[in-house]
């Protein structure tokens, strides 16, 4: 009974918020926010959005930027799963790969950023030497008005995300049974695992490459960082006009955050349309019985694109390091000329509460989160239901600008009289965390065999047994997968922490966002660095619980 | 997968559904007597106990230090729990405290007290957003001579009317580095011809940052003939014949600039790091100590030093306001008040603490209390207060206002 309330509590706790959240981005758009004496409706703040200098650039830019940034990502997760056959390298670099998705994407932007710039660590390593330079070069290479170096910045962060997510999907394929039975063909293992488990597998992982594409049109804070200037993508704009002290300009700000809710809308369109396409072709394709055309060039591009892609992501993590420890550090020198303690003893006395606050809320989120989705996901598949045209409202959240959106929810929450408190704050959190989870996990519970339960069914057990003792084992690795996801997403959260939260609550992400923004790069690190420390304490026991759990299964290990 | 028709309905009827009904659970509280600082006792005594949440950008680790020392200040003086709320942007507060008002919480507000200045406090303060007036009531608030300071009267022009407390002087400094620039440039025109010979070496933070606004700001001052207008509010048919020798002059310069003006650090911060990293020689501030403190923090070379213009630099103050409906306003007040302290405005000017300006007026202190200031080493990086010359007022907002628009306009295709 309780069970058939489950998708409507969810449905419930995501779309009031949102829908609160989202009349407040609508209305001001066109003129109506009586705190500011707007009171009448007109198109005033598209007009002057439409004036803005630079506007269509911005917008092409966070379109194009957002589409090439999935494609790219996901052609080197699916080159590589192609290529990988579980020798030792591979699984080596797999294991590097997911710790990187603990790492928060403005530490990444940040160590990229120094990786690459002229005065970076690259130019640093070769200069006088090979170079011959004293100074850096005045090269445009980050904040290139092409958005490549901001590409490249979130490419780092959505490859380990994807190889994440069709690692947690693949064990239910039986991709081994398919390759061999392909090889049995004469197919070489790349063209097998291409042409028997992608078309398989891209089902289930559709939902968090939409994801991707809607994050990386909206994306603000590696845009901040590693993105164009003159102008900034359309998100990036919208922050500033959303901070300007004019909040005349919020208006503008509004009708921004609808059009960026278009922009992604289209972009996601986009990629639905370029799925129909790839489908079209690639028909004759998969049946034309080419067993190994192309075979070395993904065995080799596979590789050499993942561990590029590693390797760029731990260099600029290692980056950071050693930010954490420098003294002053001249250029061309290869290191800093003295190393010191000093930023990590300012910081270290007062982050134990951060710490805490970090982790129950998100612990709190993810548990709530995980208890409704799985319920919702347990109803549909008890009663057989279709996937309901409703699961398109948990993208919301996602795709609309924070800045704007979160106003909403203030307004709304100190309407009916909630404080700012610690209950606001999981709540909020929910919102983010729980369309995450739902994309995360739901595929893979959907196509999960149904025989598995009838049979236990079959054997006389209980719908409520049969969940726990067969589902529920059966889709551990997906789960605690989605579960370290949403604490990631919970933890990484700054602005409905610090607006719901009215301050109360400072997580260590508040703390290092505030820290950003003097552009200490020291203490940046130090502080990036210990707000990846908890996602990864979440990633790394979601990949060994069910080692240890299946440690006499082979075939239920799953992942890695 | 567009959203269906249906699902925006119901989602338009639900929301509406939901603003009728929380409109009409919200009901005000009858008004709470505010506290009156002219009986001081009274806010002392209503003070202690509170907790106030104080709303400050937290990006400086030693300004959060200083923060950190000021409330086991007032914890063991008032009895006062004073939370440091680090934002990102103080227009977060501004967010918070306009979705309260629109939601009808005017009692209660989560924000006590904020850190602002110029163009953030004039939005407040237009949108009557703030309490007051409080702060010329404040017992140490004589002590900035306020008669005889027009800068703790007007914030960029515009009358305080008590509705914010006066915290720390700034002013606007180049600064560059002596181990690669032999003669640092003295006005606009220097520079213009230095950035010509040495290309690329010198860049400001983009426009709107408020440190990209002063700069422009800086050069429309000494280029114009007559600055008197620019503390006017703005009218628009005087604009383009007034800043028309600034983009002469920004037009000249930007070829020059780091990445030949084709990207701008975003902020004071960026700035800095391209400094630290040689990227640029000479870069600006709007805080006098900046340089020695990120020399002792190792973001910059020991041969850094600062300078100014020989016709004065940008100057202005930075304060503290109390929302219109925080909760803690008598507990703000107290802190305010001891944050004009000669020990605390002391202790903040120290650069071993933060290296923050004084906003007091020393013929008003005692000769102890001015021995709390002699004493400071102000680090090496630094200028002694009588070099730092002439301090230029902040034009009106408005001026503000249009310079950015324009400059926007100009240089973002």
């Amino acid at each position: 009974m309780l069970l058939r309330l489950a998708p409507w509590i969810l449905i419930g706790v995501l779309v009031v918020p949102l829908a609160a959240g989202l009349l407040m981005v609508i209305l001001p758009a066109f003129g109506y926010l009586p705190v500011l004496g707007g009171e009448t409706f007109h198109f005033d703040a598209w007009q002057a959005l439409w004036q803005r200098p630079g506007l269509y650039r911005s917008i092409l830019l966070s379109y194009t930027s957002g589409l090439i940034t999935t494609l790219v990502s996901l052609s080197i997760v699916v080159l590589f799963l192609a290529a990988s056959r579980g020798t030792w390298l591979d699984r080596g670099i797999r294991r590097l790969v997911s710790p990187l998705l603990a790492i928060p994407h403005a530490a990444v932007a940040f160590g990229l950023a120094f990786l690459i710039t002229p005065s970076g660590l690259f130019v640093r390593w070769v200069s006088p030497g090979l170079t011959g330079w004293e100074r850096p070069p005045d090269l445009l290479i980050v904040n290139d008005p092409m958005g490549l170096a901001l590409m490249a910045g979130l490419v780092l962060k959505e490859v380990p995300f994807l190889l994440l997510m069709c690692l947690a999907a693949l064990p239910q394929l039986g991709p081994e049974k398919r390759v061999t039975l392909a090889r049995s063909l004469g197919y070489s293992a790349n063209i097998a695992w291409l042409k028997s488990v992608f078309p398989a597998l891209y089902p289930l992982i559709r939902l968090p490459v939409y994801a991707v594409v809607a994050y990386a049109t909206s994306v603000v804070d590696m845009a901040m960082i590693l993105g164009p200037t003159l102008p900034p993508t359309l998100s990036v704009s919208i922050l500033g006009w959303f901070n300007d002290p004019d909040l005349d300009r919020r208006y503008m700000a509004s009708a921004g955050a609808v059009l960026q809710l278009g922009v992604t809308l289209a972009a996601l369109l986009t990629w639905w349309l370029g799925e129909q396409c790839v489908k079209r072709i690639s028909e004759g394709w998969l049946v034309n019985g080419a067993r190994s055309s192309g075979s070395i060039a993904i065995a080799v591009g596979g590789r050499v694109l993942l561990t590029t892609t590693t390797l760029l992501a731990i260099s600029a993590i290692g980056g950071l390091v050693i930010f954490s420890v420098a003294g002053f550090w001249r250029f061309p020198d290869a290191l800093p000329g003295t190393f010191t303690l000093d930023h990590w003893q300012r910081i270290l006395p007062s982050v134990t509460t951060p710490l805490l606050n970090t982790l129950s809320v998100g612990l709190a989120a993810t548990l709530i989160a995980a208890v409704l989705v799985v319920a919702t996901l347990e109803n549909a598949a008890r009663h057989h239901l279709p996937v309901s045209r409703s699961q398109w409202l948990l993208y919301l959240p996602l795709i609309v600008p924070q800045v704007a959106f979160l106003f909403g929810l203030v307004v709304a929450a100190e309407s009916i009289s909630v404080r700012p408190q610690w209950a606001l704050v999981v709540a909020a959190h929910l919102l983010f965390v729980a369309p995450y989870l739902y994309l995360s996990l739901s595929e893979a519970y959907r196509r999960l065999d149904p025989r598995w339960v009838q049979v236990a069914h079959s054997l006389g057990a209980s719908p409520w047994r049969a969940f726990c003792r067969v589902r529920l084992p059966l889709l551990l690795a997906p789960l605690l997968t989605a579960c370290a996801v949403s604490l990631a997403v919970s933890i990484g959260q700054y602005l409905p922490t610090l607006l719901l939260g009215g301050g109360r609550v400072p997580t260590i992400t508040t703390e290092a966002v505030a820290m950003a923004s003097g552009g200490n790069r020291r203490l940046i690190a130090v502080l990036a660095l210990l707000q990846a420390l908890l996602p990864f304490i979440g990633f790394s026991l979601a990949l060994m619980i069910p080692r240890l759990m299946w440690s006499k299964r082979r075939n239920m290990r799953g992942v890695v | 997968m567009p959203i269906n028709r249906h699902s925006l309905h119901a989602i338009f009827s639900t929301t509406l559904a939901t603003t009728i009904s929380t409109a009409m659970l919200a009901f005000t509280l009858p008004a709470m007597a505010n506290p009156d600082p002219s009986d001081w006792q009274s806010v002392v005594a209503e003070a202690e106990g509170q907790t106030v949440y104080w709303n400050a950008w937290g990006g400086e680790a030693r300004t959060n230090a200083y923060i950190e020392w000021v409330a086991q200040q007032v914890d063991a003086r008032y009895g006062i729990e004073l939370v440091h709320v680090k934002l990102g942007d103080t227009s977060e507060a501004v967010s918070r405290v306009l979705a309260e008002k629109q939601a009808g919480n005017d009692n209660t507000g989560s924000v006590d007290m904020v850190w602002i200045n110029g163009e953030n406090f004039a939005a407040m303060k237009n949108n009557d957003l703030l309490f007051g007036p409080w702060s010329d009531s404040l017992p140490n608030y004589p002590l900035t001579d306020p008669d005889n300071t027009p800068a703790v009267r007007y914030d960029w022009t515009i009358p305080i009317d008590g509705l914010e407390s006066p915290w720390s002087s700034s002013q606007v400094v180049f600064y560059y580095d002596t181990a690669l620039v032999e003669e640092h440039p003295n006005n606009m025109p220097e520079l213009l011809d230095w950035a010509a010979q040495n290309p690329g070496e010198f860049t400001y933070p983009q426009v709107p940052n408020f440190l990209g606004n002063a700069f422009i700001t800086q050069a429309l001052l000494e280029l114009g003939e007559d600055t008197r207008i620019f503390y006017q509010p703005m009218q628009a048919e005087d604009f383009d014949a007034a800043t028309e020798p600034l983009w002469a002059y920004l037009d000249e310069l930007h070829p020059h600039l780091w990445r030949s003006g084709r990207a701008f650090p975003s902020n004071s911060a960026d700035l800095r790091s391209l400094m630290g990293d040689s990227e640029i020689s000479i870069a600006l501030s709007f805080s006098t100590t900046e340089a020695s403190g990120a020399i002792a923090n190792y973001e910059l070379p020991d041969t850094v030093r600062s300078y100014v213009h020989d016709s004065g630099m940008i100057g202005n103050m930075s304060f503290m306001a109390i929302p219109y409906n925080a909760e803690h306003k008598a507990g703000a007040m107290v802190v305010a008040n001891y944050l004009m302290s000669p020990e605390a405005q002391a202790e903040k000017q120290d650069p071993e603490v933060w290296g923050s300006n004084t906003v007091l007026a020393m013929e008003q202190l005692t000769a102890e209390e001015r021995a709390l200031f002699d004493n400071i080493d102000l680090g090496i990086a630094t200028l002694p207060p009588k070099e730092l010359g002439e301090v230029l007022g902040q034009p009106h907002p408005s001026w503000v206002d249009a310079l950015a628009e324009a400059w926007q306009e100009r240089y973002v295709n």
